[in-house]
């Protein structure tokens, strides 16, 4: 695959789904804690979402960083629109903001960012590696 | 390896008026509060670009991570 049919790549899986998280590592396995945290939020709202793991090759994140002018991982995006990176996307979970962001309810209880990565039994929905 | 007073001076360098504290336990993670009327009218990813781009081809290098909270003032 050539760098341009990486970016190519990306740009139709930010397009075509909803809320698609560009990651280290994958949503049962994350490789780093602050994508690790980013997951867990998503799973505490609920919502389903793709995963895109960037350390099988370090195009998909030059690619990609070019593409969202964001130099970090991870990058969440919803609706073709980059939300942020771990530290967004911390102070929009505990604001509420994200849950609005996202179209889904604010979980109930006190709206603290959970704790990253607990073990779970199963991958949550909607996960796909197009660019694996 | 940059100190955490040096990405302070660097970001201040970088945005007129901003006040900046940042901390770091090892010089490889830093964590950042930037307040400065520059943020005013833009959206987070508006906000934290600006920071990112006082280190742009560093962060992920010599700086690993940088945490960043920002704020209008």
């Amino acid at each position: 695959m050539s760098d341009t049919e990486i970016r190519t790549a990306i740009a139709s899986a930010i397009a075509d789904n909803d809320v698609i998280l560009f990651m280290k590592g994958s949503p049962a396995a994350p490789a780093c804690g602050f994508s690790a945290r980013t997951v867990a939020m998503l799973e505490a709202l609920e919502t389903p979402f793709a995963a895109v793991d960037v350390l099988p090759d370090p195009r998909i994140r030059q690619e990609l960083s070019a593409l969202s002018k964001w130099p970090t991982i991870p990058q969440l995006f919803s609706k073709g629109e980059l939300v942020g990176g771990c530290d967004i996307v911390t102070e929009m979970y505990e604001s509420g903001e994200l849950a609005e962001v996202l179209g889904v309810a604010a979980p109930d209880g006190a709206p603290e960012a959970p704790a990253a990565a607990e073990p779970q039994a199963a991958a949550p929905m909607g996960i796909e590696n197009r660019l694996g | 390896m940059p100190s955490a007073e040096e990405v302070k001076t660097r970001i201040e360098a970088a945005i007129p008026g901003a006040e900046v504290e940042v901390q770091s336990a090892d010089d490889v993670h830093f964590s950042a509060h930037v307040r400065a009327s520059a943020f005013d009218g833009l959206s987070r990813v508006q906000q934290h670009r600006l920071v990112y781009d006082v280190f742009e081809g560093e962060l992920g290098g010599a700086i690993h991570a940088l945490a960043l909270k920002t704020e209008v003032s």
